[in-house]
Order: structure tokens, then sequence, then C-alpha cells
């Protein structure tokens, strides 16, 4: 295994503990949760393939599922933002397209192409996380409510440890 | 089939996305239906002992709340004890006096803002704990047992919108469905009080003890909103939860000894349960 492969090894580690032992036990205002841990589907390098990618967030979600006790339902929105990730990366391709090697953070891209990628990404997980938890669309605003909340929550949560972490030197 | 293997193979992302999601459906469908044993939640022994662990650093923050809360039960239990003593007569039927018998158990881990809440506790099947036991705190219900390991079970807790447990108005003896709406943490519905019945404000809603899994006279919860549409049948009962879910630390659960014996004789008569 690679280098990087080893460093997003214990990455996925400290998502899934720092999600189940910190993140679990915080919720504003009953209605804001911080999902960070879908950071290490968004975080990984660009150039990592769909497979991988898919598995990564199917395990993860899992993972996160079994100490939710809400089987299936993190797995679920997880592989299907992992899936739709590279090809809403080739969608949004900056002019003169990325760097080999390049990671998909903030530091690399910039802000505002962070948020422009990972936005969307975060909302239709929530989306997708909390409408398949409500079963259905009987509370339709409240789960709104819940689902803008937690955006505005784990945004900041992802945003905020970018700026926080080391630059890691190109992998 | 050589170009169905090309074909598959050309698209092997999209199948891989469609056989995971597929997967995770399966799982959620599956996982929705009532009670069972499961081994992936969080009453498997890994995901149990991390919330535990969890659980313990939190404990020192709160463990005056926890004390008060217990000597206060205590104080509780040491009246209605000295009560019961004087009120039996003599016992008769000493099956139907042992009738309950209950495992203290600690929360290692429990949700509230969710729409469907769990709680895990340290007990499992080696304590005697099965799924479908019913589990109070200290100041009323809590849940159902839902599944269980060796050391460890999950309950679903009586904030979660799948859980219906049998109430009834202690003042009329009207009996309904106690319900979750999925909002707030400290209210919950009672569905089902018939249009005759009159509840007021400040009525005590207790367990009616139909399903024999919670004795008769558990503690649900007060009236705190009582309003009859102009056409509804029943009433739109909002009640307030005795247990202050946000400060669970320790249940207990009710081990109903005479339940199979209730439940055969209703399965001979009435047929299976849905």
């Amino acid at each position: 295994m690679s280098r990087s492969g080893i460093i997003q090894f214990v990455l996925f580690f400290v998502y899934l503990f720092v999600q189940v032992l910190l993140l679990r036990n915080l919720v504003l205002f009953n209605t804001a949760f911080c999902f960070l841990y879908i950071a290490f589907i968004i975080l990984l390098p660009i150039e990592t393939n769909i497979l991988v990618l898919m598995l990564a967030g199917f395990l993860l979600g899992f993972s996160i599922d079994v100490f939710y006790n809400s089987m299936g339902l993190h797995a679920l929105a997880t592989v299907l933002i992992a899936y739709l990730r590279n090809y809403w990366l080739s969608t949004i391709t900056p002019q003169g397209g990325y760097e080999s090697g390049a990671a998909a953070t903030l530091a690399a891209n910039g802000l505002q192409w962070f948020l422009v990628y990972s936005l969307p990404m975060v909302f239709l997980h929530h989306l997708v996380l909390f409408f398949v938890e409500a079963a259905g669309f009987t509370m339709f605003w409240y789960t709104m409510l819940k689902i803008v909340a937690s955006l505005l929550f784990t945004m900041s949560a992802i945003v905020l440890l970018q700026f926080l972490t080391p630059q890691r030197r190109r992998i | 089939m050589e170009r169905l293997i090309n074909f598959i193979y050309e698209y092997r992302a999209f199948f891989t996305f469609l056989f995971l999601e597929l997967l995770c459906a399966w799982l959620i469908v599956e996982n929705n239906q009532y009670q069972s044993t499961r081994y992936f939640n969080s009453s498997n022994q890994v995901a149990a002992q991390v919330l535990g662990f969890s659980q313990g650093v939190r404990e020192y923050f709160s463990l005056r709340t926890i004390n008060e809360d217990l000597a206060r039960e205590n104080a509780e239990l040491r009246r209605d004890l000295e009560r019961t003593r004087q009120q039996i007569s003599t016992p008769t039927d000493t099956a139907r006096i042992n009738q309950f018998d209950f495992v203290s158990a600690k929360v290692l881990a429990n949700s509230t803002n969710l729409y469907k809440n769990f709680i895990t506790i340290d007990k499992g099947s080696v304590d005697g704990v099965a799924p479908g036991m019913a589990v109070i705190g200290d100041a009323g219900a809590v849940g159902k047992v839902r599944s269980v390991s060796e050391r460890y079970a999950v309950l679903i807790s009586l904030l979660n919108v799948d859980q219906q447990i049998s109430g009834q108005i202690k003042r009329t003896n009207h009996f309904g469905t106690v319900r979750w709406d999925g909002t707030n943490m400290r209210y919950t519905s009672l569905q089902f009080i018939p249009r005759h019945a009159l509840p007021v404000v400040g009525d005590t809603i207790v367990t009616s003890g139909y399903s024999a899994v919670f004795p008769q006279g558990i503690m649900v919860g007060i009236i705190r909103e009582a309003n009859l549409k102009p056409e509804a049948p029943f009433w739109d009962i909002r009640l307030e939860l005795a247990q202050d879910f946000g400060r669970l630390a320790f249940v207990e659960v009710i081990k109903s000894k005479l339940k199979s014996e209730k439940d055969s004789l209703e399965t001979i008569t009435i047929g299976e349960p849905k």
C-alpha cells in the first residue's frame, strides 16, 4: 500500500471515531447535526477510482450506522455521494483542468471552488439521509429545517477543518 | 454473451452503485421490521464497548444529578414498599404477585433528536434480557427491548416514531395509543381517545397493562393540551413525558413472567399477532 493509501486508511478511522465519540453527542438546537464524516469522501484525492470511492463510502456509512442503530441509512446516503463525486468533479473542472495528483481540497483549488464542489454534495447527502430516516414527506418542513440546519453545521465544520489542518505535502 | 460482459464491464461503476444502494435499501427495510436479534447494531460487543467508554467519560459530568435522581427514586420506592406491605391481604397466588422481575441497567448510548431513537444498555441475554421486554426509568416508561447480544441490549425508545405503547387516562380509564410525533423530546401524543371521553389538561397517563409488556400503572406523562376537532372521532392529545430522556442514566428492564402465558392464550383465541 502506498503512503497516501496508509494515510487515508488511518483517516478513515479518525473520521469514524470523531463522528461516533464526539459529534454524535453534539446536536445544536435539536435540529443541527454535524456529519463531518462525509468529509472523508469529499476530500479524497481527485483521481481516486470510483469503485474505491463507493466501497469506502459504503464501509464508512455502514460503520456509522452500527453506532447510530440506523442500519443502511448512512451507507445509502454516503454511497450516493461517493458515486456522484467524480462526475461532479469533472463537471466543475476549472479552466486548464486539475493538476495531476491534486487533492480535492480548499487549499489546492480555492474557497469558491470548494464551496461549489462540496455544498451540493453535502446537501444531497443530508437530503437523502433525513428523508429516508423520516420515511416519507409527512414531516416535510420539519425535515427541511433539519436538513438546512445540519447543512450549515456540517459545511462550517468541513471548511473550518481545512483551515485548521496543516497542509499535507503533495503526495 | 461477450457483448453482455463487455456492457457490464463498461458500466461497472453504475452496477456497483446499484448493487450497494439496493443492499442498503434492503438493510433499511429489513431493519424496520420490529424486534429481532441482530448483530449489526450497537448491541454488538465492539460498538457497545466504544459507546460505553464514551458514556463513562460523560458520566463524570452528570454524577450529581444522577445521584439526586437515584436518591429520590429510592425514597419513593421505600414509601411504595411500605404502603404495599400495609395493603397486602393474605396472598394467594404467588406467581401473580411475583409476576414482574426487574433488572437494573446502565445506559451506554442514547439519542433524542432523530426520528427513530434507540438506547443501548449494558445488560444482555446473560442477565435474562430478551426482545420485547419493557423498560422503565426513574420517572416513567422508557421503551421496549429491541435486540440483545450476550451482554448488551438495544432498546427502542418511546422517542421513536415506530414505537407504540398502550396508554390509559388514569382518572377515566379510557385507553389509547402513545406515539411520538418525531419533534420535541419532552412531548408525545396520545391517540385514539374517543370523543365521549373527557380528558382535561393535567390528567395523568399511565401504561394500561393490555399488552402485558408493561405492568399496569407505570407513569407515562401528563396531558398538556387536549383538542377536539369538530368532525374528528378522536381527541388530539399532547402530553409531557414524565421521563426526561435527555438525562437518562439508569433504567430497569421488566421481565414479565406471565407474558408468555398471556400471549399464548391470546394466540390460541385471537390468532397470531401482526
